[in-house]
């Protein structure tokens, strides 16, 4: 359990960041300087804010009013760094093994199940200096949990990496996840990475917080999504998976507004996935469409119609308890006379699957 | 070439004055290079100045001030005398005090230019891992600054080697005992047959010069690879 309220000014920048961490995976996400690193390390004890107060699992960290100040090396929080960090003169073992150094050490088979999770066996005499991007934040990853941390703090771990590695490393992430008993706080701008990975999601932007809640809520919003495409935006909904076509390779997955058919999908039947809906992947009808390829068309009703720039207009469609989001043209929008309260049709082209296997926490 | 007794003494007197002088101010140097690039305080220009001094000074100055500090009769040297019974005015030991003062500002730069410049979030990082100050210090940004520490040692010791102006102030030029090299050579060039001694003499400090530059060269790339972790490709 995280508890954070901090403040703090440096020059024009304002960071003043509020929100409660559980367990499992906390996003923050937001552009670039939105003040999310900052966010971490004042988690870590890096950085110290002017005010405000910090608590893990209930113990405080650090508190302003009370003038409390917990030294980094106490507050026991794993932290993997964009860029690794690993140190460039001792193995990959003894980068492992450094924060037994400082403790009472750590039992051989708690090193061993970390080895052995992020695979790390045939790394373990070399140096950091002739490992891969992906190798070195799995090192990272293994050295931050071998510190017993209470908390791990992931800053951008993927960034610096190329798309195959990114998917690697984020495959040991999600491991972890559901490994290792740890919550994690995981800093990120992609939307991608945070769909897949995050249980909560804070959103931060210019230094504050501008939404925190379940990852479907905060990501399907759309005006609460800054810096992001037309491409990107969009509905995440939890499903379960009802049916497999092993012939077609479709699955049936059921959610609270239906059901949706997806293809590719790697789970079994009653196993929870997260799901992504573009809103540009949904098309609207005001009739019960016939003898057309889309396989997903759900009955709902407009809740909003918020306009966006260039004649893009963002149509909200309630469907059972689920929020879908569809992106149409000004045109289109006065021509059906779309409005709020009025049925449609929507239809579905693209279910991409962002999670699979893993129930959210 | 082999050393007639009287050089092997003059060589072997070096060496172990120069060896001192550096190994006694090396962990001084490390902390004042460390307080130099790490803390701020007020009179830091002032302190910074101060041990920068021996490398501007006239060295026979430097030698003056050790010989009125350190002397039988002076302050510091009365204290060691009276409750230690150690005497360092005259003494090989005397030299390589000298010898130390004038090499610490070299040695000091050195090591300071490496705490500088070294990858400072590699200490946060090992905060993060539960490492306190002195845990980080021992073992990230000392073994990440060897290069620097290398370059230093060896700057002053070849300072230390060719130590001469405050050397003979402080403690005179007394074979056996404080003659180093460079006051042999200097002793030679004053009598009118040692022409031949002091240019064996000349040549012997070349050949030590050379190869401390020599090895130091070898040691600092090493370091570096290592810190770097380029020699991991082996």
């Amino acid at each position: 359990m995280l508890s954070l309220d901090i403040e703090r000014s440096l020059g024009d920048f304002r960071l003043a960041a509020s929100f409660e961490a559980g367990e499992g995976v906390t996003a923050l996400f937001g552009r670039s300087g939105a003040g999310k690193t900052s966010v971490v390390n004042a988690i870590a004890g890096i950085l110290h804010p002017d005010g405000g107060r910090i608590e893990i699992n209930g113990e405080t960290m650090f508190d302003a009013a009370r003038g409390i100040n917990v030294p980094t090396p106490k507050r026991h929080v794993g932290y993997v760094f964009q860029e690794g960090r690993l140190f460039p003169h001792l193995s990959v073992r003894q980068n492992l093994n450094y924060a037994g150094l400082f403790s009472r050490g750590m039992p051989a088979s708690e090193f061993d199940r970390v080895v052995a999770l992020l695979g790390l066996r045939e790394l373990l005499e070399r140096r950091p200096g002739n490992l891969s991007g992906g190798e070195k934040q799995r090192v990272a990853i293994g050295r931050a949990l071998l510190s017993s941390p209470r908390l791990l703090l992931l800053d951008e771990p993927l960034a610096s990496l190329d798309a195959h590695r990114k998917q690697e490393v984020l495959q040991y992430i999600e491991l972890i996840r559901d490994e290792v008993k740890v919550p994690i706080v995981y800093v990120s701008h992609a939307v991608e990475e945070v769909v897949r990975i995050a249980d909560t999601v804070v959103l931060m932007s210019a230094g504050s917080v501008l939404a925190v809640g379940p990852a479907e809520d905060v990501m399907g919003r759309p005006d609460l999504r800054p810096g992001e495409g037309a491409f990107e935006g969009g509905a995440v909904i939890d499903a379960k998976v009802v049916e497999q076509d092993m012939e077609h390779d479709i699955a049936t997955l059921a959610f609270d507004g239906g059901t949706l058919t997806a293809t590719n999908v790697d789970a079994l039947i009653g196993e929870p996935v997260r799901v992504r809906i573009r809103a540009r992947d949904v098309s609207i009808a005001l009739e019960r469409p016939r003898r057309i390829s889309i396989q997903n068309v759900l009955q709902g009703t407009i809740t909003g119609v918020t306009a966006g720039s260039n004649g893009i207009v963002d149509v909200a469609i309630e469907v059972g308890g689920t929020i879908l989001r569809s992106r149409v043209t000004r045109r289109a929008v006065e021509q059906l006379g779309l409005a709020e309260g009025l049925p449609v049709y929507a239809m579905v082209k693209a279910v991409s699957l962002t999670r699979a296997g893993s129930p959210p926490a | 070439m082999s050393f007639t007794p009287e050089e092997a003494e003059v060589l072997w007197l070096s060496l172990r004055v120069a060896l001192w002088s550096v190994v006694v101010s090396l962990p001084f140097a490390v902390a004042v290079a460390y307080v130099l690039a790490r803390a701020s305080f007020p009179g830091k220009t002032l302190f910074d100045a101060a041990v920068h001094l021996p490398l501007v000074l006239p060295p026979v100055v430097v030698g003056y001030f050790l010989l009125l500090l350190f002397g039988r009769r002076g302050p510091l040297g009365e204290i060691l005398d009276q409750w230690f019974g150690i005497v360092i005015a005259f003494r090989w030991t005397g030299a390589a005090l000298a010898a130390g003062i004038m090499g610490f500002p070299l040695m000091v730069r050195a090591i300071r230019l490496s705490f500088e410049t070294l990858d400072r979030k590699l200490e946060d990082a090992a905060s993060t891992l539960g490492a306190g100050w002195m845990g980080v210090f021992l073992t990230v940004t000392l073994p990440l600054a060897l290069p620097g520490v290398i370059t230093g040692v060896l700057l002053s010791f070849a300072r230390s080697l060719g130590e001469f102006g405050a050397t003979i102030t402080f403690v005179s030029n007394i074979p056996g005992e404080t003659r180093t090299l460079p006051l042999a050579i200097y002793t030679y060039t004053q009598v009118p047959s040692g022409d031949a001694a002091a240019l064996r003499l000349s040549a012997i400090a070349v050949l030590l010069s050379l190869g401390a530059l020599y090895l130091s060269e070898v040691m600092v790339r090493r370091a570096t690879r290592r810190v770097r972790g380029d020699d991991a490709v082996a």
